[in-house]
């Protein structure tokens, strides 16, 4: 539990508000209560988080489709639209806000790698720093193939070895009979 | 023998990466905000909500701003810190109330000690966005531009305030001719 960076359950977030709201009051009866029903709330919850882009299917789409695309700082192998822990709500509800105010899909985007950094991306762009990253499947791939290549052609070299002498021959066949009559001793 | 020894070092180089990997902390996502002006803000002031207080209030100065909560664990753990740093008059700390009742806060400030010059309130986190805050408590250093140099995330160290935050401090303070007197809230 280092900083206040804790990835919420559902239902985890709203015991924690209500939590803040009662701890100066300190009625753990009440919270102990409250625990009981967050765990049945998360319906509600996801209901009211929805509610400003209810109305326009449209918009709705875009958010979900753009919280999708960000990465929550938080729970960070959640996205923005899985992720429960506060700062996904909050940006959540920055994406409704900011659709809201006609930004378009990019403006939201720039607005929340302004922020958060690259980092949000869960599709980072391509940069002198991510060059690697982009391209290094495809140089493991090229890699694997000079080495398959290599293989093939030693392997190739080896078949094309000359047969054995009639000498060899020989010493193959008495190191053969040797075994067998040392197996079969 | 060479190519017997190709396995062992693509094995060494391997546990190289990993030996780094082990240092790194995932959740220190570097701030795309150090060397850009601090995001502008008027806020309520915590104490005296009729006040407020804004980042052109602040220029001239090297301030810190300290992001906490009542309701954050880890701020307990940095706060003697921030209350003795303020004893020592060295810089002015400007905390933001991140998502927190006034009420809860003020409380927690009698109940911990108040370092703060001035604590503004960001009732919904929205200035908490605007810098980039993603786990309470974090800590800026802004220079006397109104730029941010340093950023830190989770609880200020000993450490890290005596290796990184003062040094930084007092290279800035020292950047410009007329140093501001750090004022601490009277």
């Amino acid at each position: 539990m280092r900083h206040a960076q804790t990835c919420p359950l559902r239902g985890r977030a709203i015991y924690e508000r209500a939590m803040r709201r009662l701890s100066a009051a300190g009625a753990r009866l009440l919270l102990s209560a409250l625990l009981a029903l967050a765990t049945a709330l998360p319906l509600a919850a996801a209901a009211a988080d929805a509610v400003p882009t209810a109305q326009d299917p449209v918009a709705a789409s875009r958010a979900v489709k753009l919280s999708e695309k960000l990465r929550c700082l938080v729970c960070q192998n959640q996205s923005i639209a899985e992720s429960n822990a506060e700062l996904a709500l909050d940006l959540r509800r920055q994406i409704h806000e900011q659709i809201a105010a006609g930004k378009s899909d990019e403006q939201i985007v720039d607005y929340m790698v302004a922020r958060y950094g690259d980092f949000v991306l869960y599709q980072p762009p391509v940069k002198a720093t991510t060059v690697l990253l982009w391209a290094g499947p495809a140089l493991l791939m090229l890699l694997g193939f000079f080495i398959l290549a290599r293989t093939l052609r030693a392997r190739r070299r080896l078949a094309a070895e000359p047969p054995l002498s009639a000498a060899e021959h020989e010493r193959a066949a008495r190191l053969l009979a040797g075994d067998a009559g040392k197996e079969d001793s | 023998m060479k190519k017997r020894l190709i396995p062992l070092a693509i094995f060494v180089v391997l546990v190289g990466f990993l030996l780094v990997g082990l240092g790194l902390n995932p959740r220190e996502v570097p701030s795309p905000l150090i060397d850009k002006p601090a995001p502008q803000f008027t806020l309520a002031q915590l104490h005296e909500p009729a006040k407020m207080l804004g980042t052109a209030d602040l220029k001239g100065q090297v301030w810190l701003l300290n992001v906490w909560a009542s309701w954050c664990v880890s701020c307990r753990e940095e706060h003697p810190l921030l209350v003795e740093l303020s004893r020592a008059k060295i810089v002015p700390i400007v905390g933001l109330n991140y998502k927190d009742e006034p009420q809860a806060g003020k409380g927690w400030l009698r109940q911990f000690g108040d370092p703060y010059s001035v604590s503004v309130i960001d009732r919904d986190g929205r200035v908490g966005i605007d810098f980039g805050v993603y786990g309470v408590p974090e800590t800026f250093v802004i220079d006397k531009q109104g730029t941010i140099r340093y950023k830190q995330i989770g609880p200020v160290t000993a450490e890290a305030l005596e290796k990184k935050i003062l040094p930084l401090v007092r290279e800035l303070q020292a950047a410009s001719a007329n140093v501001p007197a750090p004022r601490a809230r009277s």
